[in-house]
């Protein structure tokens, strides 16, 4: 977070790109080419911040041109203050766990989510399919993923109502044979 | 020849005694008590990485804490932050049950990326360490929901109820991330009836496996 994110925050249009924990070299790479950042450019996105986690390829920095005609890029490896970068973002690239999806989509944010393919049990994409068919977010591949930024609608998504625990709590508590209250 | 014959007679006995014991748990197991005359339950919960842990704090913020103590919680030796978490849940509680939680730490039967074959002997070593586990905790609620750290757990605690050691009523909650297919822990533990009660989030897991209890996201 820059000093003078205050001063020019309603020009900045933040791309808080994640992979979480371990490393998604295929995503960082993705959205490390000029088709991505044109298309996140065209859209009227003007910063993009990476998350690398324990990947070996390095993005490209950028402080963009000075006529502000391209993205400003930047990236870290790991931060203790996620959630911060994902309030300040307009637009959020994760990768498909839980945690990263859920706490997104309760911030509010538009969310794209990229399923590593490359993962071995697969079950992952079996979530972000489901909420993109509920129109929570949307969903792609490292491949697909320019053409998802190109082909999305932000007012097309619906936004995602936080669950709630206690009806297994009611189930657990009559089990028991607690009274309910 | 007498001797042998009793010895098979013996072993017959006993095995036909412990089938016996076996069928009766399970067939025990998911029938709900009627009425608890005690006011509290020792619970363990299984707190399992990242996504699961996140949801298990979710399902506790909800309960009764005061009729689930005391409070043991357990997560595995690679992963630091879920027993933090537990504590930050804890400490944000108003309970004075509170004081006498406890935080574990237990072997992972299986790490990602871990080959078959040696995992045989983590397993073995799982086992041991969950044993010794639930020696020492004899919880009476058994709360997880995944990935693979609550098996050898839940394995034990059978093995206790079949012999007669201690009945802990296991609740096993599926991982949101499952919309089509139970985990194989979730499998595991439905097929072999070991969980009293099983819940999932997504409606299509509740048609596919009808014992399972549908309750929605908790995210």
């Amino acid at each position: 977070m820059d000093d003078d994110s205050n001063n020019s925050f309603e020009s900045k249009k933040i791309v808080f790109v994640t992979v979480g924990t371990t490393s998604f070299d295929s995503l960082v790479k993705s959205v490390d080419t000029e088709q991505v950042k044109q298309e996140l450019f065209k859209k009227g996105y003007t910063h993009l911040v990476i998350q690398m986690g324990r990947g070996s390829y390095i993005p490209k920095k950028s402080s963009g041109e000075e006529d502000g005609s391209s993205l400003v890029v930047d990236y870290f490896t790991f931060s203790s203050s996620i959630a911060d970068y994902l309030k300040s973002s307009s637009l959020v690239i994760s990768h498909a766990g839980s945690g990263s999806i859920f706490e997104t989509l309760r911030l509010g944010k538009p969310l794209i989510v990229v399923v590593n393919e490359d993962l071995m049990d697969n079950h992952q994409s079996e979530l972000a399919e489901e909420l993109a068919e509920r129109k929570h977010l949307f969903c792609g591949s490292p491949q697909s993923l320019y053409k998802v930024i190109q082909s999305m609608e932000l007012e097309s998504i619906i936004p995602y109502h936080p669950g709630d625990a206690t009806p297994v709590a009611k189930l657990i508590n009559r089990y028991l044979g607690f009274p309910s209250d | 020849m007498v001797e042998a014959v009793s010895v098979i007679l013996v072993a017959v006995i006993t095995t036909t005694l412990l089938l016996v014991r076996i069928i009766y748990v399970i067939s025990q197991s998911s029938k709900p008590i009627r009425n608890t005359c005690t006011k509290h339950l020792s619970t363990l919960v299984v707190l399992g990485s990242g996504g699961h842990t996140a949801e298990m704090i979710n399902l506790l913020s909800v309960m009764q804490t005061d009729r689930f103590s005391p409070r043991f919680y357990i997560a595995a030796v690679t992963d630091t932050m879920s027993l933090q978490k537990a504590r930050v849940f804890e400490t944000s509680l108003d309970d004075k049950g509170a004081k006498s939680t406890k935080f574990m730490q237990i072997y992972r039967s299986r790490e990602v990326g871990q080959s078959y074959i040696t995992s045989i002997g983590t397993t073995l070593f799982a086992l041991c360490h969950a044993l010794w586990l639930m020696v020492k905790i004899r919880p009476q609620v058994i709360l997880c929901n995944g990935p693979g750290t609550c098996i050898p757990i839940c394995t034990i605690a059978f093995i206790f109820k079949v012999l007669g050691i201690r009945w802990s009523y296991i609740f096993y909650v599926e991982s949101i991330a499952r919309v089509k297919r139970l985990s194989l822990s979730g499998l595991l533990l439905y097929k072999l009836h070991m969980a009293d009660q099983l819940f999932v989030q997504w409606p299509h897991l509740q048609k596919q496996y009808p014992r399972a209890h549908y309750v929605g996201p908790l995210m």
